[in-house]
């Protein structure tokens, strides 16, 4: 509905709100790129534009850059073959126990990451070799990033009705595991890749858990930042900054032409059969404005 | 025939996983908790202790009115932009999400580019009145850093709930000469309050957990999450660590279940 056609005070008002609104986004963001571009910031633009601090950046920090993609692949790999299976059983078992299940994945996103990481470092801090690995702190990635490949991936197999695919091809003789195979994960294929650059995302950006279950070798990229920030000139921080936005925003790009993507594929879908798959959905993907840790 | 493959072997992996290192870790936590001298009244000393219940305190406070002012302005802001055809909307639209991704560090530094010793402010400050002003530092700076993250996801959800409001409900109102004020406060704010409520819940427990935003920002301030963090790393209080972390998880995911319940389950992932 528009109601464009009497724009009186309140309307220029509204929009000056949400200008300033995209301004306060906006600005910081600018500012760090600039300053991160900048020969000298207490002096301001006026002393020229450089890429000096970014090849200070990728000498100081490479690593932590290879380690974040790393553990993003990594932590992917594991909600793959933990999450899209529980998923499966999940949206064909659906009852109490399946709730609370549910439920339960979920609590590693409503507890804060702090909570969490201590709880881990108290129980396996003392095992050395797992502590100072980074598979430490993969484990906590996997934790946080499961339960959105897991709601990804359940809200697609509940909206094409999986259950009757499924039983379609086990009229015909298909085994469970063949059936899982070759129906349910070809068919999923939308929700699985929306749930793959949710968390790859989410990994890449990880702070809280990370810092501390992180080791002076195991660095990556968030907590190279924080260092960065308390130790390196604001330049450096800035020109590591930038880095960290070139990592997200191609990720950014994907999620948004993949959920494009799926809202096109959901609208081309008569709507008898939209009304079926909501009723029996009870599943929605966990959107990224619920990823809470800040 | 072959014995078929049991069900439940297909969500195993992932829940011996999830027991191995969420569920266990966090009974460690609860026992060393109450394994110090006090036993478990080791939560009766952090709410009558001056000192956690002013951290406490604070986070909560800071917590509801950051919660606060993000529904309002996001409220407004979100409404506006579905309702109206905006030219650039599009754009607008991805400047204000695009923070979204941004974990807790790189927001405490958009709140130091904004007023830091070296950013926005201090250098209007500084050709203005010869002074360079500072808000990042301290409580000021939290609030505006808990700001940039929430009203992203706020202004998502509110979006979504105005879009599937029905107008006609608002020009029955207004055909029966209700005000713009009435319609907003008798027939807009009601259909979206499941959406506020849980978006709000959302907000306020983000901000009680934040830790990477007051951890760039300043280590010292009186904040639930660098409480906990410096009893663990500063004084090595490892039971006074986790009896904070117990107390905070359980009134965050309490919170987020109460919103949820409240509002019906559906609402809670619209955006």
């Amino acid at each position: 509905m528009m109601h464009s056609r009497r724009r009186g005070g309140a309307y220029w008002l509204q929009l000056a709100l949400a200008l300033l609104v995209c301004l306060f986004m906006v600005v910081p963001v600018v500012l760090s790129v600039l300053a991160g571009l900048t020969n000298n910031i207490f002096i301001g633009v006026a002393s020229g534009l450089t890429t000096r601090w970014l090849a200070e950046v990728w000498s100081l920090y490479r690593n932590t850059i290879f380690l974040s993609l790393g553990i993003a692949l990594a932590c992917l790999a594991c909600t793959l073959a933990l999450g899209v299976p529980a998923a499966y059983y999940m949206a064909l078992r659906r009852g109490r126990v399946t709730r609370l299940i549910e439920e339960l994945l979920m609590l590693p996103v409503a507890v804060p990451g702090l909570a969490t990481a201590l709880g881990l470092i108290l129980l396996y801090g003392g095992w050395q070799a797992f502590r100072t690995s980074w598979v430490f702190i993969l484990v906590g990635h996997v934790l946080f990033t499961l339960p959105f490949m897991v709601r990804s991936v359940l809200a697609i197999m509940s909206a094409i009705d999986i259950r009757t695919l499924e039983d379609a091809a086990a009229s015909l003789g298909a085994t469970r595991v063949q059936r899982f195979f070759t129906v349910v994960l070809p068919n999923c294929r939308q929700g699985i890749l929306a749930g793959a650059l949710m968390v790859v995302t989410l990994s890449v950006g990880e702070f809280n858990l990370t810092w501390m279950l992180h080791t002076p070798t195991t660095q990556t990229l968030p907590v190279g930042l924080a260092d960065s920030y308390a130790s390196m000139r604001l330049e450096i921080g800035s020109a590591y900054t930038i880095v960290f936005f070139f990592m997200i925003i191609p990720l950014l790009v994907l999620m948004q032409a993949a959920s494009a993507l799926g809202a096109r594929a959901r609208r081309h879908r008569p709507p008898a059969d939209d009304a079926v798959a909501e009723s029996l959905a009870g599943a929605d993907p966990l959107p990224a404005s619920e990823a809470r840790h800040a | 025939m072959k014995k078929p493959f049991p069900l439940l072997l297909f969500a195993l992996p992932a829940l011996i996983v999830f027991v191995a290192f969420f569920c266990l870790p966090m009974a460690k936590l609860l026992a060393i908790s109450i394994a110090g001298k006090d036993g478990a009244s080791v939560y009766w000393t952090v709410l009558s202790s001056q000192r956690y219940l002013h951290s406490l305190l604070v986070t909560v406070l800071l917590s509801a009115a950051v919660t606060l002012a993000t529904l309002v302005i996001a409220g407004i802001t979100g409404t506006f932009l579905e309702r109206n055809a905006v030219p650039g909307k599009a754009l607008l639209v991805a400047m204000l999400t695009f923070p979204l991704a941004f974990p807790g560090v790189v927001i405490g530094f958009m709140v130091i580019m904004l007023g830091g010793r070296n950013g926005l402010l201090a250098m209007a400050g500084d050709w203005l009145a010869g002074e360079r002003w500072t808000f990042a530092y301290g409580l000021t700076g939290l609030f505006v850093g808990y700001l940039y993250f929430s009203i992203p996801r706020v202004i998502l959800t509110v979006m979504a709930a105005v879009a599937k409001l029905d107008a006609s409900l608002e020009e029955a109102a207004r055909s029966l000469g209700a005000g713009r004020w009435r319609v907003v406060r008798d027939v807009m704010l009601p259909a979206l309050m499941p959406a506020m409520i849980s978006s709000g819940a959302i907000c306020f427990a983000t901000s009680m957990g934040a830790f990477g935003t007051a951890f760039t920002l300043a280590t010292q301030l009186d904040v639930l999450p660098l409480t906990i963090y410096n009893e663990f790393t500063n004084y090595a209080n490892f039971g006074m660590a986790a009896a904070l972390s117990v107390l905070l998880g359980t009134v965050t995911w309490a919170l987020l279940a109460l919103a949820r319940w409240f509002s019906g389950d559906a609402v809670a992932a619209t955006a």
